[in-house]
């Protein structure tokens, strides 16, 4: 599903953020990616979206070679990925529920449909309630579950989620994690980047820990 | 299809919120200058085209001359292959022609005999009037060809002057758009770097600026149809008072219709190029990090 092998990354000015990092997740796996702040998680979860390009080596995502993807092919290729972010980029200026409709806006489902498909998304996060609340008005972890409404209303394939329990409490922290848990479970493949190691460790799911560049 | 025609809806309808009413103003300014030129000079065109086409002259003949010369004159001139037409216009039809134009009748009244001679009016694309000056019988030559080729290089002149004038302001029209749509980028910058995370095509973040573009240059055009409109009408008051004085029912004509669709597609298409100009620059630069 997700498949990296020997890829680095430099960024300009000389920065090496990844010196070689190889691994792969099995479709329907869940993984969490630890390691300390600027171990090169964002970075990782970057290559994976085609937000970077690798300056070395190969990142393979549903059979295709991000790397290489043109210009024009990327906005495919995130389609299929769910984004979560830390900070959640959401949209201010609209509702609750006209965020989670954004993704539906360039597909091809009729608008009924889509706003069906809103709805399930905002019900699996619990946030059904709030849908025409302005997202600013709404908790931390509130905000942190309509991003993932917003990254699974597409139905991808792929859920990568960057450090989204940072900043929450530990009970807000736990209800994000089995939000992805259950994503897992009917066979969605998630990467999870955190690095509140005592959370992870509850799961029993694969680590894999990022130390100075290489996977440790 | 239909999904597509959905999504077009969707950005022209967020086009038309989005267009600023105060830069189609501008255009509309901008585009009535050539536009309200080109009316003006199309109206005289007509007159300018006829005389440029085919010059007539005069050949007024010796008062004493005897009718049986002048019609040996006139048989002469209906031989020669470079004139076109040949008309005969005696004293008395000139003096009844004369009369006829407004506050001439009293003069004419006034010095008692008929002082005009009789004439030939010919038409002829060459330059003759010299030459006929000299014929038998013939006191004078008036060419109205030169004032008419004048009056036509003075046309061609204005004509090149709207040209340029057009050209100018339809790149004014391209900066302006350019500029509108590269503000409107920037300050929804955050929504579009969401849109490009979540899959969205450049095609598809672009197609309401497109539109903004394009609907703002026709609303731009529709303005100068408005004020050319306006302006004529404003002229025309004072032109049919003026040309009344002078028995002529002459007034200065709106655009046709074909000519004022020319000025709206023209403005939505300029609109629509400083669009795509500003989006192609401007929307590639804004990648999520």
């Amino acid at each position: 599903m997700v498949s990296f092998s020997a890829v680095a990354k430099r960024y300009p000015g000389g920065q090496e953020a990844l010196k070689e990092v190889s691994f792969s997740l099995e479709p329907g796996e869940l993984a969490f990616l630890t390691g300390r702040s600027g171990a090169g998680k964002s970075t990782l979860l970057k290559l994976i979206a085609a937000i970077e390009r690798p300056s070395a080596g190969s990142v393979v995502v549903n059979g295709q070679n991000v790397g290489a993807l043109k210009r024009s092919a990327i906005p495919y290729l995130r389609r299929n990925i769910g984004l979560v972010f830390q900070d959640q980029k959401l949209l201010y200026d609209r509702t609750v529920f006209e965020n989670v409709m954004l993704p539906l806006a360039f597909s091809a489902h009729p608008p009924k449909e889509a706003a069906g498909r809103a709805r399930a998304a905002l019900d699996k996060v619990g946030l059904l309630n709030k849908e025409k609340a302005n997202p600013i008005t709404l908790s931390g972890g509130e905000q942190q579950r309509l991003a993932i409404a917003r990254a699974v209303v597409n139905r991808p394939s792929i859920i990568v989620a960057d450090e989204p329990t940072a900043n929450l409490d530990a009970e807000s922290a736990a209800r994000i994690l089995d939000i992805f848990v259950e994503f897992n479970q009917v066979g969605v493949t998630v990467l999870v980047a955190t690095h509140d190691l005592a959370l992870v460790a509850r799961y029993g799911k694969r680590v894999l820990r990022l130390e100075s560049g290489r996977i440790a | 299809m239909r999904a597509w025609l959905r999504h077009h809806r969707i950005a022209f309808a967020d086009a038309l919120r989005r267009i600023s009413l105060l830069n189609a103003l501008v255009i509309g300014v901008a585009l009535a200058l050539p536009a309200g030129g080109y009316a003006l000079l199309d109206s005289l065109r007509p007159a300018s085209a006829r005389l440029a086409l085919e010059p007539r002259i005069s050949l007024f003949l010796e008062p004493q001359l005897k009718r049986a010369d002048a019609e040996a004159l006139g048989k002469r001139l209906r031989a020669d292959r470079r004139i076109g037409t040949v008309r005969f216009v005696t004293r008395e039809e000139a003096l009844k022609e004369m009369s006829s134009v407004q506050g001439m009748a009293e003069v004419i009244a006034a010095l008692g005999r008929n002082p005009l001679p009789d004439a030939y009016v010919v038409t002829s694309k060459e330059e003759i009037a010299g030459e006929l000056a000299k014929l038998p019988g013939v006191a004078h030559v008036q060419a109205d060809a030169v004032w008419a080729r004048r009056l036509a290089a003075a046309a061609a002149v204005v004509e090149l002057a709207i040209a340029l004038l057009s050209a100018v302001l339809g790149a004014a029209l391209v900066a302006v758009t350019f500029n509108t749509i590269r503000l409107q980028i920037l300050t929804r910058r955050d929504e579009i770097e969401v849109a490009k995370l979540i899959g969205a095509t450049d095609a598809f973040i672009g197609r309401p600026f497109y539109y903004v573009g394009l609907l703002q240059g026709l609303v731009g055009g529709a303005v100068a149809l408005a004020l050319v409109a306006a302006a004529l009408a404003l002229l025309n008051r004072e032109v049919g008072a003026l040309a009344q004085s002078y028995g002529s029912a002459f007034r200065f004509g709106f655009l046709d219709l074909d000519e004022a669709l020319a000025v709206l597609g023209a403005a939505a298409l300029l609109g629509w190029a400083g669009a795509r100009l500003s989006v192609g620059r401007h929307l590639r630069a804004i990648e999520p990090a």
